[in-house]
């Protein structure tokens, strides 16, 4: 190396520092190595890594609250949950903008759903305000209609809220609509958005925001045009709150045509008979006087919760903190035991019976041993559900073992054993068709451990029993570390074995995640439970390598 | 058509089948040629095909792609329509389901009137399958109903047979394992029927807070005795096996499980329950598969088809219009009318579910429902 530092870099044959020649060699190759694997890590990814994100994200995502009910969720944040009072007009008017676009939207059956995990009731009280909420504000649409007339009609509200640009762009999309439809043309451009006027929404805040929300909805759910359509009822609420709060003066702001509609209106507000919103509530469902209602909603507002993560383990989230969950709704932390417990049962059941069969085979003359292993294969082979299906058969308490049980006397006819449906069935089922995974790396390892071992311990003076403890034994302990990993990880996820022959009993958590998911959906929860059962499995994973060393479990 | 109307025109009995083929189908303009539909799989499924399907295909060249999903529609509508990517378009599923599809804007209203085809009496869609139209996505096929099944070889009854439903929660006449659907719907209702509650008030009882308790409280009483159910096929093998006693499950199971398999089985049709069967579309199809959609629609849910489908399946159509031409078993040559949920021997004492009831309270009894089951 003397001569490389006298001299300056050392070159390579073409001229260019070694260095550098060799990096672009290396890199190339692990490019080359890169694109090799790329297949497989992109198919990782997108079908491992992924969905997990994905679920992980569910978990605890909760944007479906402050998304249905924006104005409600910002209304809420004065309102003190302890006072023991309903929230204010304020609040029950926001609520009633909020619901009568999620009902349009078909969200609010939805939105009912999610709160009812929370609070039961939740889920009644939204669909049974839902049919209703059409109404609301009726009154106010009958008296306005009354007092000047301009209003019933469509056109006068997008003159007193639309903004001119918008009304030019939508005439001029229409006319290009009408021109293709004349000549055959196709025509798929979506029409301009509705768009309201300057300063329509500082002078009438509420009504202009429902307005547009309503001239939306109409546009993009319905393809209808705003300015033939008569406006929700909760429209007219939204403006006859406005009218009572705005003075004189700022109708004078707005322009000729809005101040010839409104001004009349401005003077007629005051002399309408007014309605409390909350009683129209309380009319369609007296659960909207529970304040644990209100304060569900309150307390679920945030765009992400650890609600379901608390679902999970029995508690729950209120707006005072985290409780327990009702008594008769506890079963989460029970399943999650039940499963734990079962799968290490399991892992106990194979290693009693997998460790003679291994070692059978492991010992046993080529020619014997190579048809055992096919004896061991074969189930492995053979599908699932029919081996499932198999023990039923055979278990149930008209069953081929109660029958032989019964014939040779030793149960009595009336009283057959109840060996299915229950945790019995689960662990013998699922042993069976876990045994093959803790057989073959138990069997793999013990192919290696020289026999003369054995032999030089009991020629050294060591009993059967010795030779086999002391020194056997011990080389064989990797693959009983391997074996137990794979049938625990695989018992602790296993759904469709405990679901056939678990009946209540002998079901597992993750049945309970297959329910919500594909019944209940409620997918959330559905989410949590997976995560939690995730990090336990890697919590134990991690506590094995501690104990017993990841390096020395050994598939052969 | 109320349930008398119903059963008066399955009265009138077997008039000879119609034409085989429509011959006046229209042609269908901007049309996929093949259509994903999805069902329950099973001898079900196949009434589909025989009846609706293999006509079409015969008459018009589209291909059908059958996917038996039906148990799972809603989670997996939702999630397609989550992902963007409706690859489904027309979906068989009961009655709450089409309810809470429609609910949550994942299926397409219609309007029966306009879509579907009148009458052979001349009747307009929405009179002739009248109640059956319980929402604006649901377009009926069939009427079903829940109903038990008992062996009629149980040595410890001493000769006894169920004669009413109460047998159910009579461990001392009638000892030995049942067997139950593994959800709150039907049960609850009838363990509160059991219970001393009268019809009409149902409902009632059961939207008080102890309500849901009391049937609980009346279900608990043969809760060690029960084995539960989430495939309908699962009595009919329990009882087969002779592993149950008795257990509740589809008409259509029970008939196959007596009539074509001969088993020591009987049917106690009492309180059985109606419920309806049909069709959803997925919302937002892009137009040519929608339009094949409906074009099918049109041609499956006439009068001949719907009473063309009872030749392979103990369900009752739909329409009133299809029930005269009830017929024979395609195979068996027996006459169906006998074995429908809807004939008058059948329906002295019947429950329809309270369909808006369930729509709003099944998530709280369904979250105690399972609570109670896993204690």
């Amino acid at each position: 190396m003397s001569d490389a530092t006298s001299t300056g870099p050392m070159l390579a044959a073409d001229g260019t520092p070694l260095k550098r020649s060799l990096n672009r060699a290396l890199r190339a190759q692990k490019l080359r190595a890169l694109m090799l694997i790329a297949p497989l890590l992109v198919f990782i990814l997108v079908t491992f890594i992924a969905p997990i994100t994905d679920m992980l994200f569910r978990s605890v995502e909760n944007q479906i609250v402050s998304d249905t009910l924006p104005r409600t969720t910002r209304a809420l944040e004065g309102w003190d949950h302890n006072s023991g009072e309903l929230p204010s007009e304020d609040v029950f008017a926001a609520l009633t903008y909020d619901l009568v676009a999620a009902a349009e939207r078909k969200d609010h059956t939805r939105l009912g759903t999610r709160l009812n995990y929370e609070t039961t009731g939740m889920s009644s009280i939204f669909r049974k305000t839902g049919r209703r909420i059409d109404d609301f504000g009726e009154t106010y649409m009958d008296q306005f209609a009354e007092a000047t007339p301009d209003l019933a009609a469509p056109e006068t509200w997008v003159t007193v809220m639309a903004d001119p640009g918008w009304r030019a762009d939508y005439a001029a999309w229409e006319a290009a609509r009408a021109a293709a439809r004349e000549t055959g043309r196709d025509f798929d451009r979506p029409p301009p958005l509705f768009r309201l006027k300057n300063g329509v929404a500082d002078i009438l805040p509420e009504a202009a925001d429902v307005y547009a929300e309503f001239a939306r909805i109409a546009q993009v759910e319905n393809g209808d045009n705003p300015a033939e359509e008569e406006p929700w009822a909760p429209v007219y609420l939204a403006l006859y709150r406005d009218l009572m709060h705005v003075g004189p003066g700022a109708i004078e702001r707005l322009d000729d045509a809005s101040r010839a509609t409104l001004a009349p209106a401005h003077d007629a507000v005051a002399g309408f008979q007014s309605e409390r919103l909350a009683d129209l509530y309380l009319d369609a469902d007296k659960g909207w006087g529970e304040p644990a209602i209100w304060s569900t909603i309150q307390a679920f507002s945030s765009n992400y919760t650890p609600g379901y993560f608390l679902a999970s383990v029995d508690l729950r989230q209120t707006a005072d903190g985290v409780a327990m969950q009702d008594e008769d709704r506890r079963i989460y932390i029970m399943l999650f035991e039940r499963t734990l417990f079962m799968s290490l049962a399991i892992m106990g059941a194979c290693i009693l019976l997998g460790y003679p069969i291994a070692f059978l085979l492991a010992n046993l003359p080529l020619r014997t041993s190579n048809v055992l292993l096919i004896l061991v294969l074969l189930p492995f082979w053979t599908s699932l559900l029919v081996r499932t299906s198999s023990w039923k058969v055979l278990l149930q308490q008209q069953g081929v073992i109660n029958d032989v049980l019964v014939w040779i006397g030793l149960v009595d006819n009336a009283n057959r054993l109840v060996m299915i449906n229950n945790q019995f069935g689960t662990i013998v089922a699922m042993t069976h068709i876990l045994l093959p995974f803790m057989i073959l790396p138990l069997y793999s390892v013990m192919k290696t451990i020289p026999p003369t071992y054995v032999r030089a311990a009991k020629s050294l003076g060591a009993s059967n029993w010795t030779a086999f403890w002391r020194v056997y034994f011990p080389q064989s302990v990797p693959g009983i570390g391997a074996g137990c990993i794979l049938v625990f990880i695989l018992a602790i996820g296993y759904y469709i074995t405990p679901e056939l022959v678990g009946g209540t009993t002998g079901t597992f958590i993750s049945n309970r995640i297959a329910y919500h998911i594909s019944s209940s959906l409620n997918w959330g929860l559905a989410a949590a439970l997976g995560s939690i059962l995730l990090a336990v499995v890697l919590l134990l994973y991690w506590i094995y390598d501690r104990i017993v060393g990841i390096d020395n479990v050994s598939l052969g | 058509m109320t349930m008398k109307q119903l059963l008066s025109a399955t009265a009138l009995a077997a008039l000879p089948a119609g034409a085989l083929f429509a011959q006046d189908l229209p042609p269908c303009e901007n049309c996929a040629d093949s259509i994903t539909a999805v069902s329950w799989g099973g001898a079900y499924q196949t009434s589909q095909i025989k009846a609706y399907a293999e006509p079409y295909t015969a008459l018009t060249g589209t291909t059908f792609t059958w996917d038996e999903s039906s148990n799972e529609a809603v989670a997996k509508l939702r999630a397609q329509s989550e992902a963007g990517n409706i690859t489904w378009d027309l979906v068989d599923v009961e009655g709450p389901d089409s309810q809470r599809l429609c609910d949550e804007g994942l299926a397409m209203e219609v309007d029966h009137d306009e879509i579907l085809a009148a009458g052979d009496d001349g009747s307009a869609p929405t009179d002739d399958f009248s109640d059956s139209v319980i929402n604006d996505c649901f377009i009926p096929q069939i009427v079903f109903s829940t109903t038990f099944g008992y062996r009629t070889d149980v040595s410890a009854w001493n000769g006894n047979e169920p004669d009413n439903l109460c047998a159910l929660f009579d461990l001392e006449t009638f000892p030995g394992k049942r067997s139950l659907e593994k959800r709150p719907k039907k049960n609850i209702e009838w363990a509160l029927l059991c219970d001393g509650v009268a019809k009409d008030e149902l409902y009632d009882v059961l939207s008080t807070p102890e309500g849901l308790e009391r049937a609980l409280a009346k279900l608990d009483t043969i809760k060690s005795e029960t084995i539960w159910w989430s495939a309908g096929a699962e009595t009919p093998q329990r009882l087969a096996d002779g592993e149950v006693v008795m257990g509740s499950t589809y008409n259509g199971r029970l008939f196959s499980l007596i009539v074509e398999q001969n088993q020591p089985v009987k049917m106690l049709w009492d309180w059985q329950v109606f419920d309806f069967d049909g069709w959803v579309i997925p919302a937002d199809l892009p137009e040519d598969r929608l339009n094949r959609v409906l074009h099918f629609l049109h041609f499956a849910t006439d009068t001949q088809r719907l009473a063309d489908q009872a030749k392979y399946i103990s369900y009752g159509p739909a329409r009133a219009s299809s029930q005269p031409l009830v017929s024979t078993h395609a195979d068996l040559g027996i006459e169906m009318a006998p074995h429908m949920p809807t004939n008058p021997e059948n329906q002295k004492n019947y429950l329809v579910n309270n369909i808006e009831w369930w729509a709003d309270n099944q998530d709280d009894v369904e979250a105690r429902f399972q609570a109670w089951l896993a204690q």
